[in-house]
């Protein structure tokens, strides 16, 4: 694109914006019956303004912002380990297909009661949240990643020189990483999740659970300067994890 | 002395892909023997059994029955005197061209810094030197072969098994590479087993060309010893008469098993390739 189709595009997102923020400023001011349903975006920005002033919020993003690393790293490197093993494993990948088929259909948020009563309602129980919807993206990802890589590149491998452990390390774990790599953006999305609805079901600290107190005071402005500040954290996650994988990926032709 | 491979009597029987299926025998009953030193070529037509051979050599796939001998030991497992340069790409697409190269070094155990030194100097013999640090997806479909032949020859195997590594290549690229080859091979004669369906391609690298009959049950049918001087310009050398004696003396062996070939694969109904 030319930078004055560029120009032309920025500038109709902006009047989007102010058109979407102009259109909920009125109906806020319509009357307390709709600003007690949509809240106001003056209110909203308020209260992110005085999250940001007083440093209230930093401790809640850090609080999910562990949650989501934590629960990205263990559900990774779970997946890793389980998805070489049954992808080398014809035998036991067979035996534990119906049982990885079943959880994997489950919807798994609605583990979240369980984890707090097992894990109590610190980081820990919505950890264990994003662990179990992280696991099953980036298991998949490591099975077909095991399982797609090519038998001549195997074979000149092993001509090389490589036993079966240097295989693992050499081959099936770079191909396996790749997959993973290329589903970064969803499984750290997830894990984000997991952490947030982890801790609005029930929890003492996070963004999650700034919204929940709001909710249960009828407060719309918190509630939405809360989702608010959640996406564009998000965003900015996202954004790191675009900065990551360009890192990661470099042996890759760039127009995949 | 022994042979740096001997192959005797050698056959290879697949199971059949489906329950229902026939198994299926790619070669039968096969016999071959390289000399240490010596570049022999096995053409036969497509699909017949050349890589079975090849693969039994290198000792990727066991023998059903029949006997296979590097230097007079029993192949079973990985043949460690061999390298084997495949038909189609090998390179590890996450390693960069140098770290590909001195992949094999590593794996057998030599250090880091070492591996690399040595990666670097294969690199500079067929002349990748700006291209080190390039993956695979950079570099072109000649370059990708150079980094190939560089990947087994930093092993310095006493054999080399070589199955159609050029037939991806544009014409011009092959005839570069072929004689880069050969400059390498008198070097350090190595003994090569060089499969090929191009006859052109088997008379101007090798000492001796061996046909293979038309697949299934492949076995040598002929063999031909190609006199030509060396070295060798294989750009050059088929306008000489001795060429084109060779040339037509294989061909009116070959002939038979292409048109064999040729009928079995569309009698059954197989795709061309």
């Amino acid at each position: 694109m030319s930078s004055q189709s560029i120009m032309k595009v920025w500038m109709t997102r902006v009047l989007i914006l102010a058109l979407i923020f102009l259109g909920w400023y009125l109906a806020s001011e319509h009357s307390k019956v709709t600003k007690f349903f949509v809240g106001s975006p003056v209110g909203v920005l308020t209260v992110i303004y005085n999250w940001l002033v007083s440093g209230e919020i930093y401790a809640h993003l850090f609080i999910t912002l562990i949650e989501t690393l934590l629960a990205f790293a263990l559900g990774t490197a779970f997946a890793l380990v389980t998805g070489l093993w049954l992808a080398l494993s014809r035998f036991w990948s067979a035996v534990f297909d119906p049982f990885i088929k079943a959880i994997n259909t489950m919807p798994r948020l609605i583990l979240a009661p369980i984890f707090s009563v097992w894990f109590g309602l610190g980081i820990w129980s919505k950890v264990a949240l994003g662990v179990t919807i992280v696991f099953f993206i980036v298991f998949f990802n490591v099975y077909q990643g095991v399982r797609e890589v090519s038998p001549v590149l195997l074979a000149n491998v092993r001509m090389l020189g490589a036993n079966q452990a240097q295989l693992i390390r050499r081959v099936y774990i770079p191909s396996a990483m790749s997959w993973v790599f290329s589903s970064l953006h969803l499984s750290v999305g997830m894990a984000f999740v997991g952490a947030v609805i982890g801790e609005y079901m029930g929890s003492s600290a996070g963004v999650g659970y700034l919204i929940l107190q709001a909710e249960l005071t009828f407060d719309m402005d918190t509630v939405l300067a809360g989702i608010l500040v959640l996406t564009v954290f998000a965003l900015l996650l996202d954004l790191v994890v675009s900065l990551v994988e360009v890192h990661l990926l470099a042996w890759r032709p760039s127009n995949s | 002395m022994n042979a740096a491979l001997d192959l005797r009597d050698v056959t290879c029987i697949f199971p059949p892909a489906t329950p229902a299926g026939e198994p299926y025998t790619a070669v039968r009953n096969a016999s071959l023997k390289l000399q240490d030193g010596e570049f022999v070529a096995l053409v036969g037509p497509t699909g017949c059994g050349k890589s079975t051979l090849l693969n039994v050599a290198a000792g990727l796939l066991p023998v059903s029955s029949g006997q296979a001998f590097v230097f007079g030991q029993s192949i079973t497992g990985i043949n460690r005197e061999a390298t084997y340069m495949f038909q189609a790409d090998a390179l590890l697409p996450w390693l960069k061209a140098r770290d590909n190269v001195a992949l094999g070094l590593q794996l057998r155990g030599v250090g880091q810094a070492e591996s690399i030194e040595r990666a670097h100097s294969w690199l500079q013999r067929v002349g990748l030197t700006g291209h080190a640090d390039k993956y695979p997806h950079q570099l072109s479909g000649g370059m990708k072969k150079r980094v190939s032949l560089a990947q087994i020859l930093v092993l310095e195997p006493k054999i080399l098994l070589m199955d159609e590594p050029f037939s991806a290549l544009d014409i011009q690229t092959r005839q570069l590479m072929e004689n880069e080859l050969l400059e390498i091979w008198s070097a350090n004669r190595k003994s090569v087993i060089f499969v090929t369906h191009d006859l052109e391609e088997a008379i101007s690298l090798s000492d001796r060309v061996v046909v293979l009959s038309a697949g299934p049950e492949t076995a040598p049918i002929a063999e031909f010893v190609v006199d030509l001087p060396r070295p060798r310009d294989v750009t050059e050398i088929m306008h000489t008469s001795q060429y084109s004696k060779l040339h037509k003396d294989i061909w009116s062996s070959l002939k038979a098993e292409v048109l064999k070939s040729y009928r079995r694969r569309t009698e059954s109904g197989v795709a061309e390739a």
